[in-house]
């Protein structure tokens, strides 16, 4: 369980280090530009959004139908659809596939859901080795840390730092920090493995209902070769990325690519709707689909929270975010980090443990200015704020009432007392005013870097009565 | 373990039907209708932002260009499909040519995975469909064409018709029905294999195809 101490130290750590910050800076801005190159039209850029929460909202007010079709469909199609509640499940399923195919090596594209289930780990502690062949994930698992950023994972790393990592752990191969020269070494290297592996994962971006169809975004075609060339196809995804019909996805893809990267389009598209057929001369013989809640249904309870569910994990909100560009993915601790990450994984782990991560936020509302699907995002970090400290228990989000304290409640209420009376109201201004010299300077970690506000010596009331207002 | 937690998430979910402030009536989207000179010009100019090669040419003549492009670039095997659409050009243009030299493989890929791996320099494949708006070909890996060509080799040629040229995606999946006849995997493919994962540089040939040549066949 993550404590306050260790997200206000890493925090502090993020905050010191000027060669993260500098790295983070600069990307964000590249990426913030980009973004908006690709939405050159405002008008068609709203309505476009509009379009996709309207989408996302589509299927999950339909979401349990739309998972029995999709579970139909993709089992006529030949696809072995799973269930887990929890990722121990989710866990146990994938092993036991493993296991059936006596397969050592796991060959991985990008999956966020994969490392929700922390299954790298999971896998290697029953002896199974799980290689991630996206270049960033790559990197960060040569490195042994987590991504710092959803869609470019790397990012707070440097060429030079790639290129020492590279010599340290292949000392055969020439230094060199040349980007296609390092890029040409991974390739290599994975390339290999690809050929070598009787296992492959992925993520899925969509799934589509109506077809049975998991589609996955790339550039790289690592995501095609561990679904195409291993016997074995295993698709990880949350059960909240399905949508209702083929024709709902041009636009979310759209929306998906131009706001992550700026991109039009990725280089891959990647729509799988079946295992290998018979005459087909290659794919896998296998596919399985396994569809991961790990607490979703119990946000999808929230008639307001249940929105935090439309995201397609685009990472624009990260991009745009004043906090995110300062401390990084790390300073998290979760999963998905940034704006998102403050809303989805406080209700998972519970607000218990994560209850800080809403308050770290600036509300300014960027994140919700670029969302491509219009997640309210300030408007639930609102909420989960709320959530933390009310006192009663009608709320379903875990750990509610948790960040509630004496001191605090006592304050609001004594707010309260004080401003449903104009009496009790302009008699505390009087007192204040007059106290002003002698009343505490000190407002905790605020003033200890700004100049404490000074009362007025003048009530506004007193003043306008001054210049003649009657207030009475 | 799956069906008892299938029938507890859909349990959970079921008890709640949420609603959602987004409009109702699907929000029309504005979309590109370009005419065939533009359609082209878009595909085009796209697709080299990418760097991506692309030669229109006239339908008559595409196996030269193939040829030629193919010979300057030094390629010494060229894989394609014995029984896919582009054959019998491949085959009457190539005549006796040497280099590159022709290599067709109909066994299942794994029969002869080593050889694809390692020792193809380029494979031709034909695409279904393209899309203008994205520049973008639409593949429909099948039995003669299977999906590793279009992924493993260095470099990787692709023919289409400039008939096929939708303006966008969306118009592609309507026209053509797709929901109703999905096959074990479509694709779209808008350049070469890249990432920008090291320090936001872009490479190139990262997994995939270093080299994306179009050959984009008109009919004048």
């Amino acid at each position: 369980m993550q404590q306050r101490a260790d997200f206000n130290h890493r925090v502090e750590q993020a905050l010191g280090n000027a060669q993260l910050k500098a790295s983070l800076r600069s990307a964000m801005d590249g990426l913030m530009a980009s973004r908006k190159a690709c939405f050159p039209d405002a008008d068609a850029l709203d309505a476009l959004r509009l379009r996709g929460a309207q989408i996302r909202a589509n299927a999950l007010s339909k979401l349990p139908q739309l998972l029995q079709q999709l579970e139909q469909r993709c089992t006529e199609n030949g696809i072995r659809v799973h269930w887990a509640e929890s990722v121990d499940e989710a866990n146990g399923i994938v092993l036991d596939i493993m296991r059936q195919h006596q397969a050592e090596l796991l060959i991985k594209g990008k999956s966020m859901v994969s490392e929700e289930m922390d299954l790298n780990r999971f896998l290697e502690s029953h002896g199974i080795e799980c290689l991630e062949s996206d270049l960033g994930e790559y990197i960060l698992q040569l490195a042994g840390e987590p991504p710092s950023h959803i869609v470019a994972p790397a990012i707070h790393k440097t060429r030079q730092d790639i290129a020492r990592l590279f010599k340290e752990k292949f000392p055969d191969i020439p230094y060199s920090d040349d980007v296609d020269t390092l890029t040409g070494n991974a390739r290599g290297i994975l390339r290999k493995k690809f050929y070598a592996a009787r296992v492959g994962l992925s993520g899925v971006n969509f799934a589509v209902a109506e077809s049975g169809t998991l589609c996955l975004v790339e550039n790289e075609g690592n995501g095609r070769m561990c679904t195409t060339v291993p016997p074995v196809h295993i698709a990880v995804t949350g059960i909240e990325k399905v949508v209702e019909k083929l024709a709902h996805v041009p636009p979310l893809l759209k929306l998906l690519t131009r706001s992550a990267t700026g991109q039009p389009i990725t280089t891959y598209f990647n729509m799988i709707s079946s295992p290998r057929k018979t005459g087909e001369k290659d794919g896998p013989k296998e596919v399985h689909l396994l569809l991961l809640d790990n607490g979703r249904s119990r946000i999808y309870e929230d008639s307001e929270l249940v929105n935090t569910l439309r995201c397609i994990r685009c990472g624009a909100c990260m991009n745009h975010c004043p906090i995110y560009t300062r401390i990084g993915g790390h300073a998290y601790g979760t999963t998905i980090p940034g704006p998102i990450g403050s809303i989805l994984e406080p209700q998972k782990a519970g607000l218990d443990s994560l209850g800080e991560l809403p308050v770290a936020s600036t509300l300014c509302g960027a994140c919700a200015e670029v969302c491509p699907v219009r997640i309210p995002i300030p408007r639930l970090l609102n909420r989960l704020r709320y959530e933390r400290i009310r006192s009663d228990r009608d709320g379903a989000s875990h750990g509610q009432g948790s960040g509630r304290t004496v001191k605090e409640a006592a304050i609001w209420q004594a707010w309260s007392w004080l401003h449903r009376s104009p009496r009790r109201y302009r008699l505390a201004m009087a007192l204040a005013t007059r106290l002003c010299k002698i009343l505490p300077l000190g407002l905790g970690p605020w003033t200890r870097v700004r100049k404490p506000p000074r009362i007025a010596a003048r009530t506004l009331h007193q003043r306008a009565r001054e210049e003649g207002f009657n207030d009475r | 373990m799956t069906a008892k937690a299938r029938d507890a998430i859909l349990r959970r979910l079921r008890n709640k039907q949420p609603g959602f402030d987004t409009p109702s009536q699907p929000v029309a989207i504005e979309t590109p209708s370009w005419p065939m000179e533009a359609r082209i010009a878009q595909f085009k100019s796209m697709l080299e932002t990418v760097r991506a090669e692309v030669h229109v040419t006239a339908a008559a003549h595409w196996t030269e260009t193939l040829k030629s492009v193919a010979e300057e670039k030094q390629i010494s095997n060229l894989l394609y499909a014995k029984q896919g659409p582009l054959a019998q050009a491949i085959e009457r243009a190539w005549g006796d040519t040497l280099l590159p030299k022709l290599v067709c493989e109909e066994r299942p890929v794994d029969e002869w995975k080593e050889q694809i791996f390692f020792h193809i320099d380029a494979a031709v494949t034909s695409a279904r469909a393209a899309i203008a708006e994205t520049g973008s070909l639409i593949l429909w890996p099948d039995a003669f064409e299977p999906r590793t060509w279009s992924l493993v080799p260095p470099v990787h040629f692709v023919v289409v018709d400039a008939e096929k040229l939708y303006n966008t995606f969306a118009e592609a999946v309507e026209a053509e029905q797709w929901a109703q006849q999905m096959p074990t995997n479509a694709l779209l493919i808008s350049g070469p294999s890249k990432s920008a994962d090291i320090q936001q540089t872009l490479a190139y040939g990262v997994h995939g195809p270093t080299e994306l040549i179009v050959i984009l066949k008109t009919s004048s």
